[in-house]
């Protein structure tokens, strides 16, 4: 409906223009003109489905789902519903006792995940579920130390900005390079060396690195890790933030990779954006202090029973039979799509790092991905670069994407990452023809 | 979980949730599946319907235990009929390759309607439903099936049976599927979805109305009431012989089955004394009011009654039935409203009428359809074509089965009418299609047309196939590895891109570092 290049940058309504002065007056002014400075003035305003619609009316194809809290699409139906019905009843409840919302969402996460996953602890955001992970881990083990990737990012609190790349944490002085350690992915000599010592409380990973640009662990990697974890007595905290709710085709990335972690941590899209909540699963072992002292952690908002109730009916909808083989087809149909566009401009998209809907598109140019994401948003596209790699576009279809979107996002990205092609390489070296 | 939080989880958008998630599904198969070639969709077809002859049997007693209707010997002819007999009837049709017209200068390309809803009946699930599916299959299209609640789990499982049949042959994931718990608004909310393509629905009027007035293309089907007209030139025994066959057959359960007999006065006699040699019960006038109060007491056709034998409405009914009667005739003296015995009555339960002549029987037989079942079957015993003419030109009826047992008859199964489960009754019966349900009714041809100029010359399509990437079939979700990341140097360059290859690849080299690593 709004496909004309209305609201680019040069044509902003002056209602915008005076709203992104306000926002760099009020709210962030380095990370508003940032955008700017992108060509990527989006503003949200109506969002619905897989799409979302700026202030100035241009519609957008939403494959950065904020990181998969999108993952079922915006404002889902049935969560709106529950939602609603559970207003009519509950509020955040009170973190002091035994809450039915709680513990029906423990008990289904205890069921859908598994291998021992015995309980449930809440909190009411991915970073902080990270800080309780670890902090499990160091109370279960007695040991402080904790390993992660480089160019690992679990969050921005206390304990998880320590365990992320230099990037976030120096400029809070909050890096702690006594504590936490860092060695790189898809290496197992050196996690080896790492761990030797049996020093450490655990090992934190993402099972695919998103802010890093989703580099695919080689087979073996995390099940090598998880060995290794075994061997040295330090436990193996799932970061399933991204990856989990059927994104790479199973429930959590973990079980498409074979392993069964001691912690998970999820967050993001298990309230469908609708209500904040994060969750971190244990096993007794891994989560004894609630045996012990279960008042040593508590969050009053953690565990909100509003967002419990949206996070079971999360999980609800991505139970159903259908959902396996409809991820399926929307991962299949991207592979074919971007395989033959890779094709069109092999010079420059070198790359598919895919595992179900979690996908990496690279680029063989310095900074490569932040020109496509500005010819993708012109083009009616919002997909994110990767801080810790730019050359890698994060491009993240959710779990129900319709067929006709699908077919419709792979017309737009060609026509985009083409553009970005000429603007990089220059137009002068033509576009080889699809191998026929 | 306990009862507090689960009644806030069951929202009303649960059910409709549910709904688009599996027509969703079905979407995707319906656009993969379009791309498959003929001889992949042979494979398909022939697979799920060997799977549903298998089971012909087992589901026709499941049928009979679950809704109470019809006779397992007969269903199970239909479930064969339906399974291995539809494959082999269609399989030297072609609805998935182009047609060449030279000399019009036209190609014509089979587009599959996509989504097809299914609405079947509790009269016959089983059949229905293997029916509809291989249609379906056939023509390339997914399928999403409601099942009568009175039938569901036979249903649910045929529909099962034939699902994993097909995708064992290697359909697309979620090509055939089924509605477990099938209500009136999830129905009316699935029948207005812009997820389906077209309505086939065989049911009640509402429902079939219901589909009309949806908005989306439907086929539906309205229901039957045949008049049979048996004339002084027709055979008398062999007419009654098959009539009596057509009406026993499943307890008289098809729609198609014959509801009066017309016969013209000057053989009526005759005609139910060879009725009566051929298995008929004729009922005795006050047995006829006994058996019109049983059927029709309430106002509408009495359910109770529906599908069962003549020897169990005997005795519902308190009249002494011998027990080799296969049907009942009760003799009325008119048509119309104001006799209930006229309408339509899915049981062996037959009317039967005296006309003074052929013209008035004629006449009658009118009579009966403008009651109910405008557009459907009636069928007719004469050896005479003048009448057999008059008798179709004048009757609203778009099938006339001749001299044949007309449940079958009309259904094609003793005529070469297309054999179906689903009777178009046209533009009499407020239908779109008055023809048989068959294959063709679920496609669409592209037509490519070149100018008729003789100047401009006939393209050569022969051998030519447009060539789409491999169709997607939903069943894995694809893993790769990219070229610029950690562990890349592992993956031989050209491999960037092929799953299958990397994965075998990387997982020996990985393995046996991984060993080398270990034994430090």
């Amino acid at each position: 409906m709004m496909d004309a290049p209305k609201g680019t940058k040069n044509q902003q309504s002056p209602a915008k223009q005076e709203f992104i002065e306000k926002s760099k007056a009020f709210w962030n002014p380095n990370k508003t003109q940032f955008w700017q400075d992108q060509n990527v003035d989006l503003v949200i305003d109506r969002r619905e489905g897989y799409l979302l619609y700026d202030m100035d009316g241009r519609r957008l194809i939403d494959v950065h789902l904020n990181g998969g809290t999108y993952n079922i699409g915006h404002r889902h139906p049935e969560l709106i519903e529950v939602l609603h019905r559970g207003t009519t009843r509950f509020d955040m409840g009170n973190h002091h006792f035994p809450a039915l919302g709680r513990t029906a969402l423990a008990e289904e996460l205890a069921k859908v995940c598994g291998g021992g996953m015995q309980y449930t602890m809440y909190t009411a955001g991915g970073a902080e579920a990270i800080d309780l992970a670890i902090k499990c881990a160091r109370n279960a083990t007695q040991k402080r130390k904790i390993l992660s990737i480089v160019n690992a990012y679990h969050g921005h609190s206390g304990l998880s900005v320590a365990t992320g790349a230099d990037r976030f944490s120096k400029t809070f002085l909050s890096d702690r390079p006594d504590e936490f350690f860092h060695v790189p992915f898809n290496d197992l000599n050196a996690m080896e060396d790492a761990l030797k010592a049996k020093d450490f409380a655990a090992v934190i990973m993402e099972t695919i690195p998103a802010t890093y640009g989703f580099p695919m662990p080689v087979p073996g990697y995390l099940t090598g890790v998880k060995k290794l974890c075994e061997r040295y007595d330090a436990l193996y905290i799932a970061d399933e933030v991204q990856t989990g709710l059927m994104r790479t085709g199973e429930m959590w990335g973990y079980q498409r990779y074979g392993i069964e972690p001691d912690l998970m941590v999820t967050g993001k899209g298990i309230s469908g954006g609708m209500y904040p909540i994060a969750c971190v699963v244990a096993t007794e072992r891994a989560a004894v202090w609630l045996k012990q002292d279960g008042f040593a952690h508590m969050s009053t908002m953690g565990g909100a029973e509003l967002g419990c109730l949206v996070a079971l009916k999360t999980l609800e909808i991505l139970q159903r039979p259908q959902i396996r083989p409809i991820v399926n087809y929307i991962s299949e149909t991207m592979h074919s799509g971007l395989t033959e566009i890779m094709k069109l401009y092999s010079d420059f998209f070198v790359g598919i790092r895919q595992c179900g809907v979690v996908m990496g598109l690279e680029f063989d140019y310095p900074e490569g991905a932040k020109p496509v994401m500005k010819h993708l948003y012109e083009h009616g596209v919002w997909a994110i670069f990767s801080t810790l790699d730019p050359r890698v576009l994060q491009f993240k279809p959710g779990v129900l994407m319709p067929n006709a979107l699908c077919e419709e996002l792979l017309e737009r990205v060609e026509r985009a990452i083409g553009l970005a092609r000429d603007e990089c390489m220059g137009s002068k070296s033509r576009r080889r023809k699809a191998a026929e | 979980m306990n009862g507090i939080v689960a009644e806030l989880l069951a929202g009303e958008k649960r059910q409709t949730g549910q709904a688009d998630m599996m027509l969703e599904a079905a979407g995707w198969a319906a656009s993969s599946f379009a791309l498959f070639d003929r001889a992949r969709v042979d494979a398909i077809v022939h697979a799920a319907a060997e799977a549903g002859y298998a089971v012909a049997g087992k589901l026709a007693e499941a049928a009979v235990k679950e809704t109470g209707f019809g006779v397992p010997a007969h269903k199970k002819i239909k479930n064969e009929i339906t399974t291995r007999g539809l494959y082999e009837l269609y399989r030297n049709e072609d609805f998935c390759s182009k047609r060449i017209i030279p000399d019009k200068k036209i190609v014509e390309l089979p587009r599959p309607a996509g989504v097809v809803f299914a609405l079947t009946p509790s009269t016959n699930p089983v059949c229905t439903i293997f029916f509809k599916i291989l249609l379906a299959l056939m023509t390339r299209n997914a399928i999403v099936i409601s099942p009568h609640p009175k039938a569901q789990v036979c249903s649910a499982e045929a529909a099962r049976v034939m699902a994993a049949a097909a995708e064992k042959a290697g359909a697309p994931m979620g090509v055939i599927q089924v509605i477990d718990e099938p209500s009136l608004p999830l129905i009316e909310h699935v029948m207005k979805s812009p997820r389906i393509n077209v309505i086939l629905a065989t049911g009640g009027t509402p429902m079939v109305r219901s589909a009309y007035s949806s908005g989306n293309p439907a086929i539906g089907v309205g229901p039957g009431n045949a008049p049979v007209l048996v004339d002084a030139s027709a055979d008398l025994d062999q007419a009654a012989k098959r009539i009596v066959e057509s009406k026993s057959f499943d307890n008289s359960i098809l729609c198609t089955n014959e509801s009066v007999v017309v016969a013209e006065e000057s053989i009526a006699d005759r005609l139910l004394s060879a009725f009566g040699r051929n298995g008929a019960y004729v009922a005795k006038p006050e047995e006829v009011a006994t058996l019109r109060e049983l059927l029709f007491g309430t106002g509408s056709f009495n359910i109770e009654v529906l599908g069962k034998s003549a020897a169990e409405i005997g005795q519902k009914a308190g009249i002494r039935v011998p027990a080799n009667a296969k049907i009942i005739l009760a003799e009325i003296d008119r048509i119309g409203i104001d006799e209930p015995l006229s309408k339509e009555k899915l049981c062996p339960v037959l009317g039967f009428v005296r006309a003074p002549h052929a013209e008035g029987a004629i006449t009658m037989s009118r009579a009966l359809i403008r009651l109910s079942g405008a557009g459907h079957s009636a069928a007719i015993h004469s050896k005479n074509p003048a009448t057999i003419l008059k008798f179709s030109a004048a009757v609203k009826a778009l099938r006339v089965a001749v001299n044949a047992p007309c449940s079958q008859g009309a259904a094609g199964f003793a005529t070469h009418l297309a054999p179906t489960f689903t009777i178009g009754t046209g533009f009499f019966g407020r239908s779109s299609v008055g023809e048989n349900i068959e294959p063709k009714h679920l496609i669409n041809w592209t037509r490519i047309a070149y100018n008729s100029d003789p100047s401009e010359a006939f393209g050569d399509f022969s051998g030519i196939d447009p060539r789409f990437p491999d169709p997607v079939l939903g069943r894995e979700s694809p893993m790769t590895l990219g070229r610029l990341q950690e562990g890349a140097e592992m993956v031989p360059a050209a491999a960037g891109d092929e799953v299958a290859i990397l994965r075998e690849e990387i997982r020996r080299i990985v393995l046996d570092e991984l060993r080398q690593v270990l034994r430090k």
